[in-house]
């Protein structure tokens, strides 16, 4: 892909971001940050290509390394969150 | 699948991940939020893992381990630990990021120099997140010191090696230079990315902990964005910009909270003890006994409890819930006034309320009950001391000065449970402890709230 395309995403990503944000109750701080910490792995996808090399080489052992922490961040990440604001959610049919 | 199809399905898991953050962004959307953007992580993988021509052997070993470690973490978490875990997911990401730029430039091949900078990009952001989450994690759950860490010319050295980071970047960008040198240039690189974080976390004091925290969340997105420029691909470009995004603007809440620029928190040096004499105070702080406090909190029409990082380390949310309870029942309007950066974490005390099921009504955020703090009977300050220090707004030589505090002074009475007569975590003399209305309740705020509640079931 073109590298301006990229940077042209890059570009509104950031306006989104900031638009969907900056209306948060702090209650939901932490869960937000939980959750979009979670997002943040999405390195995982550049984790899984890089360890999914067919030639076993050095490349490819750091893919593997970076693809299980990806995967912690991932499902640790989206788990616990879930725990989190599941807790909010019991107290909300009073 | 073909390409076409691959990008299409990015598209789509881009768009769950907007959604999933938008719904997160309120209470009665945020679990359907995280599962439609947990929905967009797998659509993202599993569309990756369709591609074509890898070699599922070590993935699925990889996914396997990732996934239990991650598991057992989640699970077993209190969610005391919150800030701290969330801090060490966040430095895992990081490494993530820095190993998949890491492993492109290992592939060796053809590149140019735009590839060779994300690589450094992600590189360096990649390791300042990791060494940076660590030192949170080990300030936040108390396995080194909460206090700043100076030394003698710490900005220059901080300067110095950033610099040279980015020295370094820029060989490893330059084409055709030190070719022979590129395995020495990329492991100093690594090195200096690791120092940064390090040097970068140590002078912050343990109270500006949530902006620390929401910043490093920001730096793990941009370092995934920065992975998605090395491996050409959209789809981490568009979610880590937006946790890049989001978390920058999460970090500006917070020192708007607490009346301070981003600048001032990351190189202030805050919380050490140059910083954090402030006037001295007259007058005394006068303890009150379980008994005597059971008395006048009987009488009381009007109830506010403000929690801190103290309700939190004594485990004593559900004693507080069960206070709360106790008091409505005899008739008091009881509320929790939760300041935005109190605890370690934005928001982490409501987390704690709420998993002590305590009502979402009794949960007030700052201004709202600041408006009616005049007609309260008594306010309850447990383990919370900065956000109810009224030199924040009354003497303008406090470190403090200028941030906007929960009023308890102004409340008929205040009690204030506490374990030590000690000033707070950022060491700063509470001048709320020596008024005329104020009580200091000493001992184990568990304890001291177990206590209270048998005395009303005598």
């Amino acid at each position: 892909m073109e590298i301006i395309l990229l940077l042209f995403i890059f570009v509104l990503a950031a306006f989104l971001g900031f638009e969907l944000i900056s209306k948060v109750p702090s209650q939901l701080h932490t869960p937000l940050m939980s959750g979009s910490n979670a997002i943040s792995g999405i390195t995982i996808v550049g984790a899984l290509i890089a360890s999914g090399q067919t030639d076993a080489n050095f490349s490819k052992w750091l893919g593997l390394a970076a693809l299980i922490l990806a995967t912690v961040n991932v499902v640790g990440g989206y788990f616990v969150t879930d725990r989190m604001l599941s807790m909010f959610k019991t107290k909300k049919p009073k | 699948m073909p390409d076409d199809l691959i990008n299409v399905s990015y598209i789509v898991s881009a768009i769950l991940f907007i959604l999933g953050i938008k719904m997160l962004g309120s209470a009665s959307t945020a679990v359907r939020g995280n599962r439609i953007s947990s929905l967009g992580m797998l659509v993202a993988v599993i569309v990756t893992l369709t591609k074509g021509g890898l070699d599922y052997q070590y993935i699925i070993i990889g996914l396997i381990i990732g996934s239990l470690i991650g598991l057992v973490a989640a699970k077993r978490v209190q969610m005391t630990g919150m800030p701290e875990l969330v801090a060490l997911f966040n430095g895992f990401g990081g490494l993530a990021s820095l190993l998949v730029g890491w492993s492109e430039f290992e592939k060796g091949g053809e590149g140019n120099w735009f590839l060779y900078s994300v690589i450094c990009i992600a590189i360096l952001i990649g390791g300042i997140t990791f060494t940076g989450s660590l030192v949170a994690y080990l300030k936040l759950s108390g396995k080194v010191g909460g206090n700043a860490v100076v030394f003698p010319f710490q900005k220059f050295v901080n300067l110095l090696v950033m610099l040279s980071a980015v020295l370094i970047g820029l060989l490893l960008i330059i084409p055709n230079n030190f070719s022979e040198n590129h395995d020495l240039l990329i492991w100093t690189l690594i090195f200096l990315a690791l120092l940064v974080g390090v040097l970068g976390v140590i002078p912050i004091g343990g109270g500006d902990m949530p902006v620390v925290i929401a910043l490093l969340n920001s730096f793990s997105g941009l370092g995934a964005a920065a992975a998605g420029f090395v491996i050409n691909n959209t789809v981490l470009v568009v979610a880590g910009c937006l946790v890049g995004a989001s978390g920058l603007i999460l970090s500006i809440i917070m020192c708007k909270a607490m009346n301070r620029s981003l600048a001032n928190v990351l190189f202030g040096g805050f919380g050490t003890s140059s910083t954090s004499s402030g006037a001295q105070v007259e007058g005394e702080m006068k303890a009150l006994s379980v008994e005597d406090s059971y008395y006048v909190l009987e009488a009381a029409q009007s109830v506010v409890f403000v929690p801190g990082y103290g309700m939190a380390v004594a485990q004593a949310q559900h004693v507080v819930k069960e206070l709360s309870e106790i008091l409505e029942r005899n008739g008091a309007e009881v509320r929790h006034a939760v300041h935005p950066v109190a605890g370690r974490m934005p928001g982490h005390m409501n987390v704690l309320l709420a998993e002590a099921d305590v009502p979402y009504e009794q949960l007030c955020e700052m201004e709202e009950v600041n408006s009616v703090m005049p007609t309260v009977d008594v306010a309850i300050v447990i383990g919370a001391n900065d956000v109810v220090n009224p030199a924040a707004i009354e003497d303008e030589n406090s470190p403090i000065w200028g941030m906007p505090i929960i009023n308890v002074h102004q409340a008929k009475s205040v009690f204030v449970l506490k374990r030590g007569q000690g000033a707070g975590y950022s060491g700063i003399i509470n001048t709320l402890f020596f008024r005329e209305n104020c009580r200091m309740i000493y001992g184990d705020a568990k304890a001291t709230i177990s206590g209270i509640v048998a005395q009303f079931d005598d």
